[in-house]
């Protein structure tokens, strides 16, 4: 079975049915549940997840891109920095980076209060970690390759064509 | 009607297309699912209609040249080297034309002597006939065959020949019935094409949706190159069908003899929309590649469906449309679509629009969302399931 294709309907659509996706491959409902396992058992599929614009919920929401300095350790680089850093559930996204500073780390919380809190005294306390710079997200325009704005006007097709 | 003894004998004789009837009906219906529609999903990718917007702000709303645009040639001779390993000379062998409908009519009114033949494959696209008609050819027609996987067969090609025969008209893979001929498919016919000194025109316009098999232009074949004209264009590939952008590559006579007429009752096509092709032919592969694979799974999945609610279906290699017997249910082809568009609003078109050989069969076009496939085919399983 072509993984990829399977791995690509599925990053577009993660609730398809196992049919569904069967018929699209042209493979059996089988080698389909039997592949997608395979996948989730190596770590390929990490996760299936909701995109959510926060900001048309009533639910308070805070999002800030914080750029970490940190140092390295002889034997492990970065990966001890970045896993003590990656244990906060504030934590949804961390990256190594070329660049000026070594981690991007995108932080969810409720308040502006409540994230500049967990940086000043659980991130920049971490051993390692030499400076931050916090940039608070002020509007979301596309999330995951979605964009989040209002209703476009969609273009119409005529009905039959030849 | 007054106005209609003016007509010309010609154009009365000319019957109005099998698709109005069905488009009539189902714009006045609220709630259709439509499956009938030859045009890709897709907005035009991004980078495209930038270069077109970037065109307007930057004053490139003049004429061009009547063949169209120097770059635009060039990337397309290109593209055809790179794609297909064809080579054609940019400033001889190539036109833009308004797309693959202005160029089919250019090279009908180019080539043929009133009472030519011209073999056409059905069931085919509807402007292909008619064309034909209108510049005096008479259409010779071979019924290709499901079983046959509606490919041309040498005994088909050499029953059809004549003395009188000029030209031969392919489309593969084609619509409507997602047929599709390989490298091998044609060395059978080639010697034929060669012997019988046919020009031949190939409707490329679907060679990038071509499915498990590598695309074969019959101009590939060098000892009938110099007699195959080709037609292709930006619509379907690079969902463009609005932009109307098309072309011709062929030997230098039959080009300068097709700008004859060209240069007369177009002058040119749009010039956004040439500059809007040139970005699509020099950095859109990705685009074609991504357009197809997307296809490719709406392809299986609908074939699959089809076959389970009971609609035999063989597996297309290209285009983006299935082309199902409706046989099973006794019905005609134009019952068949009538009463599903009247019984559950799911708008198909019958195969008998696209010949007469058409009869029996549905043509269903898959370019739409897999959702809308999925509750069309809820639909028509419910339909069929009310016949029986």
């Amino acid at each position: 079975m072509d993984e990829i294709k399977l791995l690509r309907v599925l990053e577009n659509d993660p609730r398809i049915s196992v049919r569904d996706l069967a018929d699209i491959l042209n493979e059996t409902e089988e080698s389909v549940v039997e592949t997608k396992c395979k996948l989730e058992n190596e770590k390929i599929i990490c996760g299936y997840h909701t995109v959510i614009n926060w900001d048309k919920t009533n639910y308070d929401h805070c999002m800030a891109v914080i750029e970490v300095g940190a140092q390295p350790e002889r034997e492990c680089g970065y990966d001890n920095v970045a896993s003590e850093i990656a244990r906060y559930p504030e934590v949804s996204s961390l990256y190594l980076m070329s660049g000026k500073s070594e981690f991007m780390v995108v932080i969810q919380g409720k308040t502006m209060r409540e994230v500049a809190d967990f940086v000043g005294q659980k991130l920049a306390p971490i051993e390692g970690v030499k400076h931050t710079v916090t940039c608070f997200v002020l509007r979301p325009y596309k999330i995951e390759g979605v964009i989040i704005s209002e209703e476009e006007e969609t273009a119409e097709r005529l009905i039959v064509t030849p | 009607m007054s106005g209609k003894k003016y007509l010309n004998d010609l154009i009365q004789q000319i019957p109005p297309s099998g698709i109005r009837k069905y488009f009539d009906l189902a714009n006045q219906m609220e709630g259709v699912v439509s499956l009938g529609v030859g045009e890709p999903d897709f907005e035009t990718p991004w980078h495209i209609r930038a270069e077109a917007i970037y065109a307007i702000k930057s004053g490139k709303t003049f004429y061009t040249s009547n063949v169209g645009l120097p770059q635009l040639r060039k990337e397309i001779c290109a593209y055809y080297q790179r794609r297909f390993h064809i080579r054609y000379a940019w400033d001889k062998q190539c036109m833009i034309t308004v797309g693959g409908s202005e160029a089919i009519d250019l090279v009908m009114r180019t080539i043929l002597n009133p009472g030519d033949e011209v073999i056409l494959l059905q069931p085919s696209y509807v402007a292909y006939e008619p064309l034909v008609r209108l510049a005096g050819g008479v259409p010779k027609i071979i019924e290709l065959r499901e079983a046959d996987k509606f490919k041309l067969t040498p005994e088909a090609l050499k029953e059809a020949i004549s003395d009188k025969t000029k030209l031969l008209f392919i489309n593969f893979p084609g619509n409507p019935t997602g047929g599709s001929m390989s490298k091998e498919d044609y060395e059978k016919i080639i010697p034929i094409i060669k012997e019988h000194d046919l020009v031949v025109l190939t409707d490329e316009i679907y060679a990038e949706l071509s499915y498990g098999y590598d695309f074969c232009s019959i101009a590939s074949f060098d000892e009938i190159k110099e007699q195959v004209i080709i037609i292709n264009g930006f619509s379907k590939a690079y969902s463009m069908t609005g932009w109307r952008v098309g072309y011709l590559l062929a030997d230098e006579e039959i080009i300068k003899a097709m700008n004859k007429i060209h240069q007369y009752c177009i002058m040119c096509p749009s010039t956004i929309s040439q500059y809007a092709a040139v970005e699509a032919a020099a950095h859109g592969d990705d685009d074609c590649r991504k357009h197809k694979e997307s296809f490719e799974g709406r392809k299986n999945f609908i074939v699959n469906g089809l076959n389970r609610i009971g609609l035999r279906c063989h597996m297309p290699e290209g285009a983006f449309y299935v082309f199902p017997s409706i046989q099973s249910t006794g019905l005609t082809s134009d019952e068949f679509c009538e009463q599903l568009l009247k019984q559950e609003k799911v708008a198909v078109v019958p195969g008998s629009a696209f010949g007469a050989c058409g009869e029996g069969y549905i043509r269903i076009s898959y370019a739409y969302s897999i959702e809308e496939i999925k509750e069309a085919l809820t639909r028509m399983e419910r339909f069929i399931q009310s016949l029986k």
